[in-house]
């Protein structure tokens, strides 16, 4: 038996895995009002490419992540996973499709039934994928153990033994279970400390060169998405504001708020201090987002136009997109 | 083999050099009693001099805020002081040990000598009271004063911390505010009775980067514009580099560096610090020229259980350096440079 066949990530064909067009979610909030969380959002993820998804709390990300796997219903848009169009598929025939994609949570307290052993917790996950039970499945888990860095002594024992970063270890051994072709990380490494999240980020990135495995990486620190994800989407109350490889929008951002991001982040280097505090202000109420640019009431370069039209999304060439009215052709800066 | 004994405590005369505000010595504050005891500070060693910001940086359940809250003086049964010295000059000039102060002492030391911003924000603050009358009973619990001039100080308070609207933000609930709003509010109570030492437990942990940038930017104003001593909790070494003169590096329960920000980010010292400045994420460093990512330096293993020290070095089970004598007993602080010291025998080893 053997874990899921490594795809030769340079043989892959060239139609991406996912194909996210014009993706909208909206939640009722008391009153009847309107939620904005995502509002048309594309999104392309190449076969064994890890894409990072940054924006502030509160911007879209783990409904847009809920949302492809369909553990939440998309008010609107339509997703293509390997050719099929999911949003389409019958709860029957999501049943099937679930096993391909799989979720990681950021909690690795909650996310693991404390009742169960770290082999029934696997089993659990085993079983949509119809293993037998006895040796094979046994197996099988001490497979997925060894592939996470555990080891079969692990097995007996119950979450609440294990540290936070084991927790996650066993979080992501559930998620490969079933030999998934797609998975959304959620925050997978925010709950733990620097040492660990290390530990953890070292085998994700192991796990996708030897299984080949796509991923949406969800995460509000640009230092881990920038080091983790080969490309970059940023989000701003429900859209994606920029979108491009990680070096080019860590190095050069081209959307004014991909800059104050950027801007933002504390770097572990007293020399590299920031003088000014790059953006002011809050992020306004998906309920009421602002016309036009979502972005214009805290953007230090907006226009009076910026509140007329939403600024499309798009293509300054290079695998860069932008949604900004200023950054024209090339993304050269109007 | 165990290290000489240390004189105890009470026996020392309660002197601090000029320039220093606290002098944290030998602090042991632990829970419980038995071998069930939990070590949470174990001999944490530390000096604030006054006018300048210290963080004290380290992973979680590192002992950061039991800290904090010893200086405070808000131990509470099953912890207490086990050993050791909280050295503090208040504004008279007069040195006493905070360790020994009874609570009524403590009641002209919190407010207007050390103020804290607590690591939850929600939880000190009053849902049921008006931010603008939270800080008006701070003020009002320290000074006699007339409800107008009351009113005026609350209100300049806010617009000291870049709350627009201060007239009518104070009376807005804390729920009304954004969490960095609320931030701001917690801060300007802190400094309602003009503190000559601010104690902040991550006044930024739970704040989006932007909005972390202004705090952290208000703070570093305040902190220069007012004279004030900073002690800044974190775990962020990034935060770190942004805000702190000085860093203390704490690793299960004891100070394993301290030194000034610059040294201890481009020559650090102890294992530890090294390992973690290492593992923490810099693209700049982790990602090769063809873009391919380098592994990261990650820590082996997990922290030790506080309740199950290991006898020497509590770092020693992870780290590469170690030798038998790391294992033996606890390294005592030694001095690798003027205002740069190490908990670690095998420095030269790197
Ligand atoms: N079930 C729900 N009902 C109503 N509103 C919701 C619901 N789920 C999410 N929202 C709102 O949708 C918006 C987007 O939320 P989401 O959780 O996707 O953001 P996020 O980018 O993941 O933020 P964070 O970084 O805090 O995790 C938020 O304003 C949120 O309050
Ligand atoms: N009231 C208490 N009773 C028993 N143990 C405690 C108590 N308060 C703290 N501890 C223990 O003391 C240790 C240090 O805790 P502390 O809160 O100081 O950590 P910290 O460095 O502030 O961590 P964090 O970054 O998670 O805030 C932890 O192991 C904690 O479980
Ligand atoms: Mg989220
Ligand atoms: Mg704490």
């Amino acid at each position: 038996m053997t874990i899921a066949v490594a795809r030769d990530v340079d043989q892959a064909p060239a139609t991406p895995l996912i194909e996210v067009r014009g993706l909208v979610k909206h939640f009722y909030a008391p009153g009847g009002r309107i939620v904005h969380a995502v509002e048309d959002v594309d999104l392309t993820i190449g076969r064994g490419r890890i894409v990072g998804l940054v924006g502030e709390s509160g911007s879209g990300k783990t409904t847009v992540g809920r949302t492809l796997l369909r553990l939440i219903e998309p008010t609107g848009g339509r997703m293509s996973f390997d050719g099929t169009d999911v949003f389409a598929l019958s709860a029957r025939e999501m049943r099937q499709w679930r096993r391909r994609m799989q979720i990681i949570f950021q909690d690795p307290f909650s996310s693991l039934n404390p009742r169960l052993t770290i082999r029934a917790i696997i089993a659990e996950a085993l079983d949509t994928r119809g293993y037998a039970k006895g040796r094979a499945r046994l197996d099988r888990t001490v497979e997925l153990l060894e592939l996470v860095g555990l080891s079969a002594d692990h097995a007996s024992r119950y979450p609440h033994e294990f540290s936070g970063g084991q927790r996650q270890r066993i979080g992501i051994a559930r998620a490969l279970a079933v030999e998934p072709d797609f998975i959304v990380a959620d925050e997978p490494v925010s709950a733990l400390d620097v040492s660990i999240q290390a530990q953890v980020l070292n085998l994700m990135e192991d796990l996708r060169r030897r299984l080949g495995l796509t991923m949406l990486f969800i995460s509000h620190d640009l230092s881990v998405i920038a080091y983790a994800c080969d490309e970059i989407v940023v989000m701003y109350l429900g859209r994606v504001m920029e979108r491009g490889s990680s070096r080019d929008v860590r190095i050069a951002p081209l959307h004014p708020y991909s800059q104050a991001l950027i801007a933002a982040a504390p770097v572990p280097d007293p020399s590299r201090r920031r003088v000014h505090v790059p953006l002011g202000g809050d992020i306004p109420s998906p309920i009421a987002p602002p016309s036009g640019c979502v972005f214009r009431t805290r953007c230090p370069k907006a226009l009076p136009a910026c509140a007329e039209t939403v600024p499309p999304l798009t293509d300054v060439g290079q695998g860069r997109f932008v949604a900004c009215l200023r950054v024209g052709a090339g993304g050269v800066s109007l | 083999m165990t290290p000489a004994a240390a004189p105890s405590a009470s026996s020392q005369p309660d002197v601090l050099p000029e320039g220093i505000l606290l002098r944290v010595d030998g602090l042991k504050t632990h829970f419980g009693t038995g071998n069930r005891t939990a070590k949470a500070v174990d001999g944490v060693t530390f000096s604030l001099p006054r006018g300048r910001t210290v963080a004290v940086v380290g992973e979680s359940g590192s002992g950061k805020s039991v800290t904090s809250l010893s200086i405070m003086g808000l131990i509470a049964p099953p912890g207490r002081i086990a050993g050791g010295r909280i050295l503090h000059r208040d504004r008279e000039g007069r040195v006493r040990d905070l360790a020994r102060l009874t609570n009524a002492d403590f009641r002209h030391i919190r407010g207007p000598e050390i103020a804290m911003i607590f690591q939850e924000p929600m939880t000190s603050l009053n849902p049921l009271m008006t931010v603008g009358e939270q800080i008006g009973e701070m003020i009002a619990l320290h000074e006699r004063i007339s409800r107008g001039d009351l009113r005026r100080r609350v209100v300049e308070l806010l617009k000291k911390v870049e709350i627009p609207a201060a007239e009518s933000r104070a009376d807005d609930y804390p729920h009304q505010m954004s969490g960095g709003m609320r931030q701001r509010a917690m801060i300007a109570m802190a400094l309602a009775c003009t503190p000559q030492l601010l104690i902040a437990d991550e006044p930024t942990t739970a704040l989006d980067v932007t909005i972390q940038a202004q705090i952290l930017e208000l703070m570093r104003r305040l902190q220069a514009d007012m004279g004030m001593s900073m002690l800044f909790i974190t775990h962020n070494l990034g935060v770190v580099a942004e805000i702190a003169h000085e860093v203390v590096v704490m690793y299960a329960g004891r100070v394993v560096e301290q030194a000034p920000a610059e040294t201890l980010f481009g020559r650090p010292s102890h294992p530890y610090t090294r390992a973690l400045l290492a593992s923490t994420p810099d693209p700049d460093r982790d990602i090769a020229a063809d873009g391919s990512r380098r592994p990261l330096a990650a820590i082996p293993g997990f922290v030790p259980s506080i309740t199950n020290l290991p006898p020497g070095c509590a770092f020693a089970p992870r780290c590469p350096l170690a030798a038998q004598a790391c294992r033996e007993s606890p390294p005592e602080l030694t001095t690798v440079a003027p205002g740069h010291v190490a908990r670690c025998i095998r420095m030269e080893a790197a």
